[in-house]
């Protein structure tokens, strides 16, 4: 056995290594949705690519997935993160400079470099908009590659919405079609209400020769894959992201199962028709 | 005329539609434009037109007792708005009011409406059309209602 | 054919003693044969067998001195392998605010496991594939894996609830071992047939001093491979991969839901379950916390939990699970079936679910069950 072999036979893999927080955001008013960027002690670490996860462990508390919601050119990873749970929660009182725990990346990636030529329409719904963002990035770095780029985004409210700067600067710079839109009005909100299936049926694209990728809950998921394809965009080149408990990432706890599929290993990102008989079967 | 026939044929609403029946639709039609503020139409009124967005955008409002008015849809350019000229009474079952400066194509729908019981061809073609949009917009009401965002207990997922 | 003396198995658990190895086998406990450290042959369940039906175990006197006429109980050889709770890795909190990792425990002990059943062994083999045979090795099962010295026993007398010819697993084993048994009781003769799968095998049982079987001794061992394969209590019958991949709705998972008791006992006693569930355990004094890796059941609600609750809220979805799982996405995941036919599912379901009876249900209505 050579000595690599022998030292990976050894190690475990589910040690966390320990990443620094370089910066904490708040991404909606309370602080609920938050955005860390993490760099790893070591300075040394695999490169995410848009759609992966990593797991964010949190000392004597617990480890749960997050998806990228950014990839920077040092190396550094940005996780965007709501705080729902115990771990997450926790995670809330963290500060710039603390330590935390990652083992990445895993999962499958969205498959950007298939949309090159064709137009790309991205729909996120509420966080989902997190893992597309790298997308994003992706599209906006070698923008001539692309056809007409649409995001489409919804939220439950105007208080809902994360990278609110961000958002904007996409709308000033109009190198995509960006449509957001919201569950729930309120009275300061001056743009648009309804779900985010209506903005994807508004068209502006040309769904023959377009790529899909959907990221929010399955509801909304199931809903915008049918509204793509009755704008032509065949499933086969819909994309979704599909979250289950997630609690190894290896394909060993047998958590994340959907049929005969592990979400940690063989997704996150599948084509739409392998999912089709988990949004049609009640609790697969 | 014609500049409305134009921009019938460039509608998707309006495709499969004969050129014949396309200006006889139109011979239904008027430009017509509101001031940001402005409301198209108001809940209870007589729903007489509807009409085509042709640009700017619209919000949808029902009034809540004690509560401002809550927009539970906007429309923009290329929506059709309004149905319910289509079913008796013929009343407004909200408000339209325009958020920005909107242009739109105006039907006069009553009109209209005796054209379609004279030509049941005709008539079907459109009833055809008003459905597809109306069960568009009863799924995204269905969706909007079930409240997919909203957020429960657990610590488990891609976004947190 | 070669053949050793029962009593040759006091020696056989010596060598391995000797040789370093803690050696495990079947004892009787509380009513059952289990797993446990065996000091000698004595410790071994002597003339005991034991019945299988639905929701029914029990052992009872042979009348003879058979070393291994029973055919399983409650434990499997996973409770070694993946055991039911092992911290994998201690994290330790440094004072300037960073942690490091290390060793959750002591390097497991060299096991010999004595009496393992030709579908323990497929069982074992099933457990290989998935923590060992995927992109990443799991560091935990690799380390008690490796050097286990395998004593297969193959079966004599399948029981009431055994299927392993049904899924190809037995009741003979043809690889896989290190040293295979057969024990022989016929007539006033009582031998073992042995043969070696391992040089390792081979070596140990030349320690042994077996003798060339008689002619009178070899017709007997090929009788009784040649009988146990008929003596099943259960087949399974029909393409179950198949049936059940196209029988996601079928009312059958309501109707059985309305009797499973989502006690989770099939997936405690399946052989091959590999659920876990990673519990992080802190000392008091916070600078120590053990990641702890306990097994986990797709029939706990806990065990689909997503945000906003379990995904799979009612007891059919996770029956669902659970035999879709095991008979027909695990062909998908891990190139076999996920179930060998051991029967204890069956066994020991408290009101007598049968995984075999499910499937001919299903099968019957689909048109996918066998002749």
């Amino acid at each position: 056995m050579s000595a690599l072999a022998a030292e990976l036979q050894g190690h475990e893999p589910m040690a966390p290594e320990p990443w620094r927080i370089l910066a904490v955001r708040r991404e909606v008013a309370d602080g609920e949705v938050f955005t860390w960027t993490l760099e790893p002690l070591s300075g040394r670490a695999a490169t995410a690519r848009p759609g992966q996860f990593n797991m964010l462990y949190l000392f004597g508390v617990g480890e749960v997935a997050i998806s990228v919601s950014a990839i920077e050119d040092d190396g550094a990873v940005v996780h965007t993160i709501r705080a729902v749970g115990s771990v997450t929660r926790a995670m809330q009182g963290l500060r710039t400079g603390e330590v935390v725990g990652v083992r990445g990346p895993f999962g499958t990636a969205w498959p950007v470099a298939d949309a090159k030529g064709r137009d790309l329409v991205l729909a996120a719904g509420g966080i989902g908009l997190a893992p597309l963002r790298p997308v994003v990035h992706a599209v906006l770095a070698r923008r001539q590659d692309f056809g007409r780029v649409l995001l489409c985004y919804g939220a439950r409210s105007p208080r809902d919405l994360i990278f609110r700067d961000e958002l904007d600067e996409w709308q000033v710079r109009r190198e995509l079609d960006l449509r957001v839109t919201v569950d729930r009005g309120t009275a300061d909100w001056k743009g648009d209400v309804g779900v985010v299936t209506q903005l994807i049926d508004r068209g502006g694209f040309d769904g023959r020769n377009a790529l899909a990728m959907v990221c929010g809950p399955e509801v909304m998921m199931r809903f915008s894959a049918l509204s793509l394809h009755r704008r032509g965009v065949a499933p086969e080149r819909t994309f979704v992201s599909m979250e289950r408990s997630m609690r190894c990432a290896l394909g060993f706890c047998g958590h994340c199962q959907i049929g005969p599929h592990f979400v940690c290993r063989d997704g996150p990102v599948f084509p739409y028709p392998v999912m089709e008989p988990a949004f049609r079967v009640n609790e697969l | 005329m014609r500049e409305l026939l134009e921009i019938l044929q460039g509608q998707s609403f309006f495709d499969g539609l004969t050129e014949a029946q396309l200006k006889l639709v139109a011979a239904f039609a008027a430009l017509r434009s509101f001031e940001a503020g402005r409301y198209l139409f108001r809940e209870h009124e007589p729903a007489d037109a509807f009409y085509l967005i042709r640009s700017g955008r619209v919000s949808l409002e029902s009034l809540l007792p004690g509560r401002q008015p809550g927009t539970f849809m906007t429309l923009g350019g290329g929506d059709m708005l309004g149905w319910s000229w289509l079913i008796p009474p013929y009343r407004w079952h909200y408000d339209a009011r325009a958020l920005e400066p909107v242009h739109t194509a105006h039907f006069d729908a009553a009109a209209l409406r005796e054209r379609m019981d004279h030509d049941p061809v005709l008539g079907y073609a459109l009833h055809k059309r008003f459905t597809m949009l109306i069960v568009e917009r009863l799924q995204a009401a269905r969706l909007q209602h079930l409240d997919i965002y909203a957020s429960g207990e657990g610590d488990v997922g891609l976004g947190g | 054919m070669r053949v050793i003396a029962p009593q040759a198995m006091e020696k056989l658990v010596h060598l391995l003693s000797d040789d370093g190895y803690e050696v495990v086998g079947p004892t009787v406990r509380e009513g059952a044969i289990v797993y446990d450290r065996l000091g000698g042959m004595d410790d071994l369940p002597i003339g005991r067998g034991d019945d299988h039906g639905q929701g029914h175990y029990r052992l009872r006197d042979r009348g003879d001195k058979a070393l291994f006429g029973y055919v399983v109980g409650p434990h499997s050889w996973k409770k070694y392998l993946f055991p039911p709770r092992e911290t994998l890795v201690r994290v330790l909190r440094r004072d300037d605010g960073g942690f490091e990792t290390a060793p959750g425990e002591a390097p497991p002990p060299r096991r010999a496991f004595i009496g393992v059943r030709p579908c323990e062994l497929a069982a074992i083999a099933v457990q290989d594939r998935v923590f060992l045979g995927q992109a990443v090795r799991d560091r935990a099962y690799g380390a008690r894996r490796d050097g286990v010295f395998l004593v297969a026993v193959n079966c004599a007398e399948p029981g009431g609830t055994c299927f392993c010819t049904s899924m190809g697993t037995g009741p003979r084993a043809h690889g896989g071992f290190d040293l295979a048994l057969t024990e022989v009781i016929d007539g006033d003769g009582h031998f073992l047939v042995a043969e070696a799968g391992s040089e390792a095998g081979g070596r140990l049982l030349e320690r042994l001093a077996p003798r060339e079987a008689t002619e009178a001794e070899r017709t007997a061992a090929e009788r009784v491979w040649r009988e146990a394969p008929a003596r099943m209590g259960r087949s399974m019958r029909g393409d179950a991969r198949e049936v059940l991949a196209r029988s996601l709705e079928h009312p059958r998972w309501e109707e059985t839901a309305a009797r499973c008791l989502s006690c989770a006992n099939c997936t405690l006693v399946c052989p091959t379950c590999f659920c876990a569930q990673i519990e992080e355990r802190p000392d008091l004094e916070g600078k120590v916390s053990e990641r702890v890796r306990s097994w986990d059941s797709c029939f706990n609600g806990e065990h689909s939990y997503v945000i906003g609750g379990p995904h799979r809220t009612t007891v059919a979805a996770r029956y669902r699970q659970w035999l879709t799982h095991k008979l027909s996405t695990w062909h998908a995941q891990f190139g076999s079936s996920g179930c060998v036919g051991c029967g204890r599912c069956i066994t020991w379901c408290p009101v007598g679910i049968d995984i075999t009876e499910e499937v001919a249900a299903i099968g019957a209505d689909t048109g996918g069950s066998g002749p």
